[in-house]
Order: C-alpha cells, then sequence, then structure tokens
C-alpha cells in the first residue's frame, strides 16, 4: 500500500540524512520525498511518499519517531487530506496547429506557461498524481525536452463540524 | 563565566560525575590533552588502540549501569572507534564518544586527518553532533548524556573540531535537558498490562524471556517476584543472562540457537511467552514462522520499534521494564489470587522431565582439556561471584552456557554485533569501575588477538584482570559451520601461527600460565587469583569441541542437533601445530 507521510523535523543540517538514511539502513523504499521550512523556522515539513504492507509502515512511522530529531509523524492514509505536487514541464511543439494545442490544454489543466522560448514552452502544473499523470501523458506526443518534479507535498483537511 | 572549549568540555564530564576516561591523544585534541595533564577531577585512560578504548567505556557502563566516556582524535582515531560504537549501539549500551575533528574552517575540504564521522556513525550511533559554536558545547554535551542514558540506551558521538575547543564561550551548565523531539515512554498503558495479567492467569503453560533491557532498566528483583509470585519459568537471552538468577529453579538458560533443550520446548509448547526487554533477535527465534507457534505473545520493551519487528504480538507494552512489571505485579496481587503453584504444576513437571532429559553437557576427558571443563571450573571456583566479560564465538557460547549468573551485570558479551576483541577491553573497563572485584575475560585464541595489546593498558593501571583463553587453535566457532554445513572444508579457520600467550603476557610485564591437562586447570585458575596483576591463562583445550545443542540458522528451535547422534564419525585425525 501507498502511503503519503508528514514529518515535522528540527531544521538543522544532517537531519534529511538521518531520514534518508533511515530508510535506505533498513531497506524501505522512498517514493518521493519534499522538505521545506515551515512558518516555525526552527521546523522543516518533509513529506515521504512510501510503500510497504502494514508491518513495514509500522516501522516506518516508529523508527520516524524514534529519531532525536523528529518533532511529530503523522500518517496520512485513514485520514482525509489534500496533496499536492507540482511539475515544470518543458515542450517542443514542431507546427503552429501543436503549439496552440499545448496551450489550449496547459488552460484545461490550470496550468500556466512560466517560460517559452522560440521552439518551446515550459509549463507549470499543480494537483494530485493524477492530474499531473494525465497532463504528461498528453505531452508526451508533442515532445517533452525537460522534466521537473517537485514531490508530493499533504495536508490534513479541517473537518467542518456541522451544526 | 568566559571558558576554552576543552575547559568547558572537562567542567561538563566533571558536573556529570565522571572520573575515568578512555582515549587516544592526537593532534587535534592536544588542548584537550593538554588540560588532562594536571586535572585532579579526571583521569585518562590510555588505551593502545580507539576500539579497546570505546570497548572499555562500554565494559565500565555494562558493568557500573554508569556512563562510559571514550575521547579520541580525529581522521584514523575517530574511524577506530566505529566497531565499538556499532557493538555498543547494538546492545544498547550509553557510551559517549568525543571526537576531535579538524578546525571548523578546513571541514569538507580533505584536511590532513580529516573524516566525516558524524556521517559515518549516523547509523550505529543514538545520535550524533557535530559542535560548531564553543557556546553550544556545555548543552550539547549535557544532551548527549540525557539522550545515552534514558529511553532505551545507548551511543551519542560528539564531534569537536580544534577550534571549538580553543575557542572561548560562555559556560552555562543547563540543570535541565530538555528536547521538544525525544520523549521516551516509562509508563505502561495501564489498560495493556491488566490485559497481560488475565493473559497470565488464564495461560496453562507460560514462558517468560528475558533480555538485556530488564539489566538496564534495573527490574531484576521485578522480573523474580513476578516468576516466583505465578511460578512462571524464564529463559535469558544471552543479553539478559543475570537478569533472573541462573541457578533459580525456575530458571532455563539461555533459548536459541545454542540455548538448552528445554528453554526451546518451552518456548515451543507454550501457550504463552512474555518478552521482558527482549527484541527477537534471530539467534533466539530462528525460523521466525515457526517460533512459539501456539502462543500468545506479550511483549514489554521502552523501544517502541523492537516491538512486532521481527514476530507477531497480541499485547504490546511500551515502557521502562521495571516500572511495568511493578504495575504488572499490582495488578496480579490485587485482582487474580490464584493458586499458582497448582496452576503450573503440570507445565513445570514437563520442563523438569526436559532437563533431566536433556541437560547441557559435554564429555569429560582425562587427557585433554575440555573447554567446557575450564568454564565449570572458573565457575566452581569464582562461586559465580565474577564479572565475566567473553569475546566471541564459541568461547561466548560456553561461557553463557556453563557459567551461573545470579546478579545482573555479571556477564558482558556482544551480543548483537558479535564483535570479536571485544572481551578484553570490555574486562579492563569492568574492573576499572569495580577495582576489588575479580574480572574475567573469557576468550578465544582467535579474539583475544584482535585487542591483545590492551594487554599494556592493563598491566600500566594495574588492573587484575585475567583472560582465561579457550586455546583451540582454530578459529573455532567458523570451523563448527565449516564441519557441520560446509563438508568439513576448513577454509582459512585455521590459525597456523598462534602466538606463546604466556611468553606474550610477559613481554608485556604481565603473568601467563600454560596448562595442557584437565588435571592442571584448577591450579592454574587459582593461582591466577591470587595474582596481583594481569594474567593470560593458556588452556590448550580439545580443538574439536562443538558448542551444543545447536539449531542450524533459520531452523525451528525445537529442531537441535546435539553432536551424538553419529558417536562414531569417520574423522581422520588432523594434526594440529600448537606453537608453544
Ligand atoms: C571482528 C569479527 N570478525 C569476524 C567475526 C566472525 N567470527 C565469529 S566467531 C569467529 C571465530 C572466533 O574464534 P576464536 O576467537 O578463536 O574463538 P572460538 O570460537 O575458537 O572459541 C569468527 C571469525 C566476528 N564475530 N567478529
Amino acid at each position: 500500500m501507498r502511503h503519503t507521510i508528514s514529518v515535522l523535523v528540527e531544521n538543522k543540517f544532517g537531519v534529511l540524512s538521518r531520514v534518508s538514511g533511515l530508510f535506505s539502513g533498513r531497506g524501505f523504499n522512498i517514493e518521493s520525498l519534499s522538505v521545506g521550512e515551515t512558518i516555525d523556522p526552527k521546523i522543516s515539513l518533509m513529506t515521504i511518499v512510501t510503500s510497504g504492507d502494514d508491518l513495514i509502515i509500522e516501522q516506518i512511522t516508529k523508527q520516524l519517531n524514534k529519531l532525536i530529531d523528529v518533532v511529530k509523524v503523522v500518517d496520512f492514509m485513514d485520514m482525509d487530506h489534500v496533496e499536492r505536487e507540482m511539475i515544470l514541464v518543458k515542450v517542443a511543439p514542431d507546427k503552429r496547429e501543436n503549439k496552440e494545442e499545448v496551450l489550449r490544454l496547459a488552460e484545461i489543466f490550470r496550468g500556466r506557461v512560466v517560460d517559452s522560448g522560440p521552439t518551446t514552452y515550459t509549463i507549470e502544473i499543480t494537483g494530485d498524481e493524477k492530474k499531473i499523470e494525465a497532463f504528461v501523458e498528453l505531452m508526451k506526443p508533442f515532445g517533452i525536452k525537460e522534466f521537473a518534479r517537485t514531490g508530493k507535498v499533504a495536508i490534513a483537511r479541517e473537518g467542518i463540524k456541522k451544526k | 563565566m568566559k571558558m576554552t572549549g576543552a575547559e568547558i568540555l572537562l567542567e561538563c564530564l566533571k558536573r556529570e560525575g565522571v572520573k575515568h576516561i578512555f582515549g587516544y591523544p592526537g593532534g587535534v585534541v592536544l588542548n584537550i590533552f593538554d588540560h588532562l595533564y594536571d586535572n585532579k577531577d579526571l583521569k585518562l585512560i590510555l588505551t593502545r588502540h580507539e576500539q579497546g578504548a570505546v570497548h572499555a567505556a562500554d565494559g565500565y557502563a555494562r558493568a557500573s549501569g554508569r556512563p562510559g566516556v571514550a575521547l579520541v582524535t580525529s581522521g584514523p582515531g575517530a574511524t577506530n572507534t566505529v566497531t565499538g560504537i556499532a557493538t555498543a549501539f547494538m546492545d544498547s549500551v550509553p557510551v559517549i564518544v568525543f571526537s576531535g575533528q579538524v578546525p571548523t574552517m578546513l571541514i569538507g575540504n580533505d584536511a590532513f586527518q580529516e573524516a566525516d564521522i558524524v556521517g559515518i556513525t549516523r547509523p550505529c550511533t543514538k545520535y550524533n553532533y557535530l559542535v560548531k559554536d564553543v557556546n553550544d558545547l556545555a548543552r550539547i554535551i549535557r544532551e548527549a548524556f540525557h539522550i545515552a542514558t534514558t529511553g532505551r540506551p545507548g551511543p551519542v558521538l560528539i564531534d569537536l573540531p580544534k577550534d571549538v575547543t580553543v575557542a572561548k564561550g560562555d559556560f552555562i551548565w543547563p540543570e535541565h535537558v530538555k528536547i521538544r523531539s525525544y520523549n521516551p515512554t516509562y509508563e505502561g498503558n495501564k489498560w495493556m498490562i491488566k490485559q497481560a495479567a488475565i493473559e497470565i492467569s488464564k495461560s496453562k503453560k507460560p514462558v517468560i524471556l528475558a533480555g538485556g533491557g530488564v539489566i538496564s532498566s534495573g527490574g531484576h528483583k521485578e522480573l523474580k517476584e513476578l516468576a516466583e509470585l505465578t511460578s512462571i519459568p524464564v529463559t535469558m537471552t544471552l543479553m539478559g543472562l543475570g537478569s533472573f538468577p541462573g541457578t533459580h529453579p525456575l530458571s532455563m538458560g539461555m533459548p536459541g540457537m545454542h540455548g538448552t533443550y528445554y528453554a526451546n520446548m518451552a518456548i515451543q509448547q507454550s501457550d504463552l511467552l512474555i518478552a521482558v526487554g527482549a527484541r527477537f533477535d534471530d539467534r533466539v527465534t530462528g525460523k521466525v514462522d515457526a517460533f512459539a507457534p501456539d502462543a500468545r505473545i506479550v511483549h514489554i520493551d521502552i523501544d517502541p520499534t523492537s516491538i512486532r519487528k521481527n514476530v507477531r504480538v497480541d499485547i504490546p507494552i511500551v515502557g521502562d521494564v521495571k516500572l511495568v512489571l511493578r504495575e504488572m505485579l499490582k495488578v496480579l496481587k490485587e485482582d487474580v489470587k490464584e493458586q499458582w503453584e497448582q496452576v503450573r504444576k503440570a507445565w513445570l513437571k514437563q520442563i523438569n522431565a526436559w532437563k533431566k532429559e536433556r541437560p547441557l553437557s559435554y564429555k569429560y576427558d582425562e587427557n585433554v582439556i575440555k573447554p567446557q571443563f575450564v568454564v565449570e571450573k572458573l565457575y566452581e571456583i569464582t562461586k559465580g561471584d565474577a564479572i565475566i566479560t567473553t569475546e566471541v564465538g564459541q568461547n561466548q557460547m560456553w561461557a553463557a552456557q556453563f557459567y551461573k549468573y545470579d546478579k545482573p551485570r555479571t556477564l558482558l558479551s556482544s551480543g548483537g554485533l558479535g564483535t570479536m576483541g571485544y572481551g578484553f577491553p570490555a574486562a579492563i573497563g569492568a574492573q576499572l569501575a569495580f577495582p576489588d572485584r575479580l574480572v574475567i575475560d573469557i576468550a578465544g585464541d582467535g579474539s583475544i588477538q584482535m585487542n591483545i595489546q590492551e594487554l599494556a593498558t592493563a598491566v600500566i593501571n594495574k588492573l587484575p584482570v585475567k583472560v582465561a583463553i579457550l586455546n583451540n587453535h582454530y578459529l573455532g566457532m567458523v570451523r563448527q559451520w565449516q564441519e557441520l554445513f560446509f563438508k568439513e572444508r576448513y577454509s582459512y579457520s585455521n590459525l597456523d601461527v598462534v602466538p606463546d600467550f604466556v611468553k606474550v603476557a610477559e613481554a608485556y610485564g604481565a603473568k601467563g600460565f600454560r596448562a595442557t591437562k584437565p588435571g592442571e586447570v584448577e591450579g592454574i585458575i587459582r593461582e591466577a587469583i591470587k595474582t596481583k596483576g594481569p594474567v593470560f591463562m593458556d588452556f590448550i583445550v580439545d580443538w574439536k569441541e562443538k558448542v551444543f545443542p545447536m539449531v542450524s540458522a533459520g531452523a525451528p528451535i525445537d529442531q537441535m542437533i546435539f553432536g551424538d547422534e553419529k558417536k562414531e564419525e569417520k574423522k581422520k585425525e588432523e594434526k594440529v601445530r600448537i606453537v608453544t
């Protein structure tokens, strides 16, 4: 099963390698990992996408919790949450009508053209995995020259209490 | 108050109550060593190898329960500590290692004697630090001692760049340590403890599996009370030997690969297994799927990651062993008023039958010394009152099987990593912690050669450590496996040249004795104990002897071989060259 796990850590050097070392040292797989500072500059948030059976995921979360620099671990598996990732794709449509088609598709996917050259467009797309993958599939025929992907970030949905 | 980094370091160690550190000097730590020169509170024990320093600190910690401290230089000094640190890590021993580092400015530049020791030791320390600012030093040291000694104990490394030891900073001693992300759970969940108590009262064939966690939490008294109250037999892992009296009628000795027949049978047939501070090492479980097939499993451990890592667990209890056992005793005494002895009668009878059927044994021989006989004699003569350390191999297993440990912290052995060369420096550390006690390293001729240079440390510091070398001229345990599983192809397990250990001892200014006949064993042990300084006892033992019973790697633990299956093995005599 694939799990998205968010890990709040102390924002210190070496912490990323402690976390990634935990995965590599124990043979756990990381599918994606994204890190950034939170509003509290002393704390960073890591979002890790990993997979494994229940026992493996249990070990992963326990081992993460055991790391001295880890403040909090949340597995989003059974939790209503929002997930996003961003990609930058540089496409090189050859003909004029292809160029128009690329722009049209980008619009449909609520993408933004963030750079353009004589033969290329660089498009930014944000969304969940399905959307990203669908867009990439659509772009392939036009010739993807470069491609950069952030990995996921996730956050729990705030429950709305019904009165 | 302004102090240099070196001064802060020594002041912190003093405040932590450290009296001895084990170490070895080098360029970047010279400032610290200079301060040690006329320091009255701290004595540095100069070992002859940094690995020896860390094992000695580890032995000191295991024997005394107080953290052990080592100080080494950068680069090669630091990398030499890795085996010692990994050994302490695997066995959860509180050791603090200070390594020198090149000046902050040069870090990352491949400077002379630079090594990224923080990176190298990250996977084998509980935590580690690179100190970048002298003003952080006191806090970091305080945190390091806190982390090393609380929760599941473990080694912590502090890397000290040279300039940090020279720079002046404010010395502020933090009275309390607070690390927001580090909060070990000590109290076990009450509901879970209650469930465990209910299981105990329902169970007909329970077994307690006691591990090293009982010793490090100091819960041995509670364990004994629990076992006696409920009449549950106890088996102890290698790390757990001493957590329950080995001479107690409820003791079943060690389980697992070289465990007793009765411990393994009892585990396999139990309906309830209560694991206390034990982590289910594969040497204990054998084939995991076939381990304790009919048992409900209660697992008490301070480290949540130990639970359900290797075996299924029905009742997990995260907490300090001592506190959890206390609570459990309270519940058992209040709620359940069973006549435990009656309830357990049949089960204990069965276990006693197993004990009679297959006791630990070996064949005595009049002409050649059996290694088990040496261990037995050591036990007899010391009345079980020594601190025993071991090396790794057959010697370690015989030390576990034929010496009985009634008290915690009397067997110091590298269980998790299985480090040859551990026992001797660990014995030095233990002896330093307890100058008046008898400390004996039970060694193999292979293992002792891994840190034999520490004899100098023992001699200079007048540490009367006794080393009983079970000299079989082989890497015995390797030979045993080759004999049993590799068609007797003894690939590189014959040591060919073994030094004359008596002469080695004498060369270092110690005493050496040799026994070649069983009749000489007792005399030599007594002589060694009487001798003031360190002693090597070279016992030329039956090199063909193997450790039994044995479960082959990956087999269920009740499939044991005893060594007497094929009486007359068609063995051609092999010539052993013993260089004496
Ligand atoms: C540092 C290290 N290297 C290798 C091993 C693998 N090993 C385990 S037991 C053993 C043989 C030990 O021989 P010896 O010390 O003579 O003891 P014996 O088994 O003969 O009692 C070896 C090589 C180890 N445990 N540790």
